[in-house]
């Protein structure tokens, strides 16, 4: 993996690198600032979608990052926290509709910043019960504890029949801002494109600081951090409850969108596609999930327009990825940039 | 006698995880790999014997096509992936095994289509029996649980008592002194794949009269046997029988009993779903209890 790609690149003369990468981030900004307005020029709205789909994905993705890439945390559980932000939003909506309460207690809403603070609070509590249990072991039990987890949250929510069960919940309209109506695609673009913009500063702010480099140094090398008196499992359950609350953010932002929330979304293959932009992009680099989640939405929806069984090409592309590269798109951007 | 049966039940459910997660524990044990497509190997084995049992309606060749097209897969799927991946760490194992999950499931779903198949119960075991006055029992599960343990004990005595067991044992302590006495550790690792393999196509064939032959069915039972393994304690071969049972008995009683027990203390239909909601986590919540007392597993370092 790309472990310690990060550290020497930021070592080497940053001046020269420093200006190319910052125009490109400069055109990137641009691009998506505009991106509404081109879409509707060129007469393709169905980009202003993709694109806020690309955005909520990155947050989760970044999310996941936090954990994968910089604590070298295998966790192949990550969409229970995705699929338990959308179903915030399904299930206060569903009562908010109904007029009726959460467990006679909480009344529903449909105010969409009520609804992402507790999708990202109720994401924090679920990512602190399953990660103070997984945590306490590492390595490939973790893999699968947090996978089993995650199916344990799937097979819930199927026999949830208050909550649609198997079908999912659906949501007539989607949530409303204040000043603002979220209900248009362009506006909602806006606010996903904003929240995933603030989400990067976070980790960004995140791996920068103290915090952030014990995790990077309990991923590197874990008895010389223990031997400094680090204690791992709180920095890693902190990683991990921070991570779990930007997936559930991420989710209810996505159900939003969809207007859906579903057992889907918590299903082990959204956790291997969060795991696969995390990868394809670059993990524990910055940039790195906002590329893959890019790469990996315009793949699908392509391979998903050309074929039924997309999913048979997106696992050959993903095997021969995984097979032939190490680091992902954004190794291989920075080796093109490298050259150059 | 409905609680002896539902015990039957468990024990044979708990068998047929362990034969999953024997393979599971045994090629992590001596590899040190994750292997996802554990289940779409058991999918495989399914297939073969329902497919064989359709086209000639003869339960021998069934069987034995739905062993060797599994161990036949499993020995390709080492030589062309996971033999690449052995130095790799377990992310990449991960993501290579979950993209071959992705290519054989829709690919037997473009092969046969989406469509569950359904296998009958040889009709020669297709009867009861009465084990005590006032409970009879199905043959073929009778059965499956005489297999499940035969191959158990199979199992243990190949580990325990010839040579490949000793390079077996060896090979999870000390893996690089293995290879310096100058064993094929290459050869080794695929026949502990393919033995792997074997067990799952072995689960998927005798499961597939219970439940339905369809895409997607590995992935279930591939979850319980992470579940077991971890119950179990990895690389413990020993361990993943217990776990295997504990969890089995585990699952079919409180899928069994829970809905009464509920509905002592509250209405009906609401003890129905809280039943139901508790029973479909049941497995996961020993798992839960289990890592709470003892995180590394019940048996863990003793394959």
């Amino acid at each position: 993996m790309t472990s310690d790609s990060l550290e020497t690149d930021r070592a080497r003369s940053p001046t020269r690198l420093l200006a190319p990468r910052s125009v490109a981030a400069a055109i990137a900004i641009v691009v998506l600032l505009l991106l509404p307005i081109g879409a509707s020029v060129a007469n393709t709205p169905s980009a202003t979608g993709l694109m806020t789909q690309v955005a909520i994905y990155a947050i989760a993705a970044m999310s996941l990052n936090l954990i994968l890439g910089y604590g070298g945390l295998v966790t192949f559980g990550h969409a229970a926290f995705f699929g338990t932000g959308g179903y915030v939003v399904g299930i206060l909506y569903q009562h908010f509709a109904e007029r009726s309460a959460f467990l006679g207690l909480v009344p529903g809403t449909d105010s969409l910043l009520v609804v992402l603070l507790a999708a990202v609070l109720i994401g924090a509590i679920v990512a602190a019960l399953i990660g103070s249990l997984s945590l306490r072991t590492s390595g490939v039990p973790f893999i699968m504890i947090t996978l089993a987890f995650s199916q344990m949250l799937f097979f819930l929510f199927v026999s949830l029949k208050t909550y649609g069960g198997d079908d999912g919940l659906m949501m007539r309209r989607r949530d409303v801002l204040p000043l603002v109506d979220a209900r248009d695609d362009v506006v909602y673009y806006y606010v996903c494109l904003g929240l995933a913009a603030g989400w990067f500063i976070l980790t960004a702010c995140l791996t920068r600081s103290p915090f952030g480099a014990v995790l990077s140094g309990l991923r590197q090398n874990e008895r010389r951090m223990i031997a400094i008196g680090v204690a791992p499992y709180r920095y890693r359950l902190v990683a991990f409850i921070i991570a779990g609350s930007g997936a559930a953010l991420a989710g209810a932002l996505m159900a939003n969108y969809l207007r859906f929330a579903s057992p889907d979304m918590m299903h082990w293959t959204k956790s291997g596609e969060l795991m696969m932009m995390v990868i394809l992009g670059g993990a524990g680099t910055l940039t790195g999930p906002l590329l893959g989640a890019a790469a990996m939405v315009t793949l699908e929806t392509m391979l998903a327009a050309q074929t039924e069984n997309w999913q048979f090409h997106l696992g050959i592309i993903l095997l021969a990825i995984v097979m032939l590269t190490h680091g992902g798109l954004a190794a291989l951007l920075r080796h093109i940039g490298g050259r150059s | 006698m409905i609680v002896l049966e539902q015990i039957l039940n468990g024990v044979q459910f708990g068998l047929t995880l362990f034969l999953m997660s024997a393979g599971l524990t045994l090629i992590f044990g001596i590899m040190g790999v994750i292997n996802l497509a554990h289940g779409s190997l058991y999918m495989i084995g399914a297939y073969a014997a329902a497919l064989v049992a359709a086209q000639t309606g003869s339960v021998g060749l069934a069987f034995v096509s739905g062993l060797a097209a599994a161990a036949v897969s499993g020995a390709a799927i080492e030589f062309a992936v996971m033999r690449r991946l052995y130095a790799r760490d377990h992310l990449d194992q991960v993501l290579a095994t979950f993209a071959l999950i992705l290519i054989i499931n829709q690919g037997s779903s473009m092969l046969f289509g989406r469509q569950p198949l359904f296998v009958a119960i040889p009709s020669a075991l297709s009867g009861s029996v009465t084990l005590l006055p006032g409970l009879t029992y199905p043959i073929y599960r009778l059965l499956v649980i005489g297999l499940g343990l035969a191959v158990a004990a199979g199992l243990f005595w190949l580990i325990h008592r010839t040579r490949i067991g000793m390079l077996v044992r060896a090979g999870a302590t000390h893996r690089q002194m293995v290879r310096a006495l100058g064993v094929n550790v290459a050869l080794l690792y695929t026949a502990i794949f393919g033995l792997g393999a074997l067990l799952a196509g072995l689960v998927g064939v005798i499961a597939g009269p219970i439940t339905a032959v369809q895409v997607g069915m590995g992935e279930q039972v591939l979850i319980l046997a992470f579940v077991v393994v971890v119950i179990g304690g990895l690389g413990s071969v020993r361990g993943a029988f217990f776990g295997a049972l504990a969890a089995g008995l585990v699952d079919t009683l409180s899928r069994a009993f829970l809905p009464m027990l509920f509905r002592h203390v509250m209405a009906g239909s609401n003890a129905d779903a809280l039943a139901s909601g508790v029973s479909s986590i049941s497995i996961y919540l020993l798992m839960a209890l289990v890592l709470l007392i003892r995180p590394q597993g019940l048996l863990a370092g003793k394959p």
